[in-house]
């Protein structure tokens, strides 16, 4: 007995197989809009006409430069300390590094508000260590705009390190060592090699670092408050002019917006690919 | 002059150990041959500083690198030694001119007299028009150069070359082996080539030493190697049968240990001296013919039977492995192997005249 040829229908049943059934496209199409609908209510109810009048108001512009500013202190700190860091986490061998490399990921995954008050405690006035800044050197972090450097250095720093952690560990050995046999010592193995072989992932840690940097709200006004002109950044802004002025939140949401859609073309290759991760 | 390298001492990781005594003279190529996964690579490692010796020492001319017993131990950054490795690890990031110039920026050159300085060794090399190139853009051949390149601009004492044709398809490995023979004999310090690919050695070495189990089996001019083999491996690597046996020096018969006997002639240069009888017989795999029935009419003098145990086809023959006494490996044409129906299990009679059938001793060749 021969099988029967595919006709018509078994034919488009074949050409189907890549069609999703019902019980999962609904909730995925719900997961999309749950996703999309927000973005859009914002370019909905835009003040599209104003938009140029109160995103020259001098206050939005101050919380804007003050945004700016702070980000990118934060992520130049972050590269300072963080990829030294990162090479010791991934290349160093000694007791306890596990437990370094846990708790200096924490930040990722702690409250920031928490980490707000963790850094009050540290580098506050009565500070475990900011009670002597301020009784040796007269320095006080709390509430200034250093202090907002450091708030978004603390949640955004850990973003760099990892990124560049998994680099460092990716990167093959072997081109260090063949910098060695040509007579590179370790530092300049560093500089001259692995630092440009891992620097797609410098870039994109650091952008990554910015943008969290950017954004951040709850370490910034716990530990450096609310102040305009000193620690008012972003995101802060959008949320007092929520009370008073919602039409400006909205504008700031937008630029904030506009931001993350830029930082997200620029890690395109990295996040947007099938498959990729980071 | 530059000095020579001595290493003597033993190398250990993990599940291998690698003994070894030797002495490369300046100019000299010293090819250090055997299986993978014997330990030459990390030999390579341990003359270059990237590992340290388990036992003993390397010195250049006066200069100790490492002496396990005195506790010295020179890094590799300091130590005048180029090595070629077997993926090449050119800087995926720097051009070819700035891979050939890295030695002498990690010197303290600056970038223009880096360049000037690599400059000789882009030229010499044949890559002058590649020197804007990124390594990702050459081809196996062409990598291979600047790999040589790079290590020879930093002017080192020794050259290291770690299974230096294995990454290139074989038509490449052709032109790069008879083209890098060339530039090894241009360098004036000691070389070591380690390889497990007979040929390869046999091209490259002035002299080369058969590592076995941990230990230096043979060593030798390649022609030596290659013509009288002093074990089994060798034997296997430059595609000889090779037997053990001894020999009566009055008929040239060769009585076998692992049975069966042939009928040989006796190397001249390498005939057993004061009454020592013990020799090895070497025979081509293409000096044996094979037949179906026992042959009565050719003028070979050595006649056995035996059985196809095993086929293999090997570029455009096929090897035979035939279990008898002696058991032997047979090259024949494909086309002989149908004309014959040779097949796994089929019964054969083999020939080789005497002539072709080689006795040397084996204390004449270290064994």
């Amino acid at each position: 007995m021969s099988r029967p040829r595919p006709t018509g229908p078994a034919r488009r049943q074949v050409r189907n197989r890549s069609a999703v059934p019902w019980p999962l496209a609904v909730p995925a199409l719900i997961g999309a809009l749950f996703l999309l609908v927000p973005l859009a209510a914002m370019l909905i109810r835009a003040p599209w006409s104003g938009l140029l009048g109160i995103l020259q108001n001098s206050d939005v512009l101050e919380a804007l430069r003050l945004s700016l500013i702070c980000a990118t202190a934060a992520t130049a700190l972050s590269l300072v300390v963080g990829v030294p860091l990162a090479w010791v986490l991934a290349r160093a061998r000694f007791r306890g590094l596990g437990v370094l490399r846990a708790l200096v990921m924490l930040p990722l995954v702690l409250p920031p508000v928490v980490g707000g008050v963790a850094l009050l405690l540290a580098y506050g006035r009565l500070g475990v260590v900011g009670q002597y800044l301020d009784r040796w050197f007269g320095f006080t972090l709390p509430f200034t705009t250093q202090g907002v450097i450091v708030a978004e250095a603390f949640v955004a720093m850990p973003f760099l390190i990892v990124t560049v952690e998994g680099a460092f560990r990716g990167l093959d050995r072997g081109f260090e060592e063949a910098a060695a046999t040509l007579g590179a010592s370790r530092l300049t193995a560093f500089r001259r090699v692995t630092l440009p072989l891992i620097g797609p992932s410098l870039v994109a840690g650091a952008v990554l670092c910015w943008a969290r940097a950017l954004g951040e709200f709850g370490a910034t006004i716990t530990f450096a408050g609310n102040s305009p002109g000193r620690t008012q950044t972003m995101p802060l802004a959008v949320y007092l002019a929520m009370e008073s002025d919602p039409d400006a939140a909205i504008a700031l949401s937008l630029v904030l917006l506009l931001v993350s859609v830029l930082v997200l073309a620029s890690l395109r290759d990295r996040w947007l690919r099938p498959g990729s991760t980071l | 002059m530059k000095p020579a390298l001595t290493v003597r001492g033993r190398v250990e990781r993990g599940t291998f150990a690698l003994e070894l005594d030797a002495s490369v003279a300046p100019g000299e190529v010293l090819g250090v041959l055997g299986p993978n996964g014997s330990g030459k690579t990390t030999l390579l490692r341990v003359v270059a500083g990237l590992e340290a010796l388990t036992t003993g020492s390397i010195r250049l001319g006066d200069v100790v690198l490492d002496d396990v017993e005195s506790d010295t131990w020179v890094p590799p950054e300091d130590r005048p030694v180029g090595i070629v490795f077997q993926d090449y690890r050119l800087f995926p990031h720097l051009s070819v001119r700035d891979n050939v110039a890295f030695a002498p920026r990690s010197r303290g050159a600056g970038r223009a007299a880096a360049r000037e300085a690599a400059e000789h060794w882009v030229v010499r090399l044949g890559l002058a028009e590649l020197a804007g190139r990124r390594p990702g853009q050459l081809s196996g051949g062409q990598a291979q150069r600047v790999a040589l390149a790079r290590a020879l601009a930093a002017n080192p004492g020794v050259l290291l070359l770690d299974e230096p044709l294995s990454a290139l398809d074989a038509r490449t490995r052709l032109d790069v082996r008879t083209a890098l023979r060339g530039h090894l004999s241009e360098f004036e310090g000691p070389v070591l080539v380690v390889t497990h690919d007979p040929l390869e050695a046999m091209v490259m070495a002035d002299r080369l030493l058969v590592v076995e189990d941990g230990r230096v089996v043979q060593e030798g001019t390649p022609s030596v190697v290659a013509r009288h083999p002093a074990t089994d491996y060798v034997a296997r690597l430059v595609g000889l049968n090779l037997y053990a046996g001894s020999l009566d020096p009055t008929t040239g018969t060769v009585t076998l240990e692992d049975g069966g006997s042939l009928v040989t002639t006796v190397a001249a240069d390498r005939t057993p001296q004061d009454g020592d009888t013990r020799v090895f017989v070497a025979l081509q795999p293409s000096a044996v013919a094979v037949h179906t029935t026992r042959p009565d009419h050719v003028s070979a003098r050595n006649i056995w039977a035996g059985t196809v145990v095993g086929l293999e086809l090997l570029g455009d023959r096929v090897r035979l492995e035939i279990r008898g006494d002696p058991t032997a490996i047979v090259d024949v044409t494909p086309a002989a192997v149908a004309d014959l129906g040779l097949v796994s299990g089929a019964p054969v009679w083999l020939s080789a005249k005497a002539t072709e059938t080689v006795a040397y001793s084996r204390a004449a060749v270290g064994a």
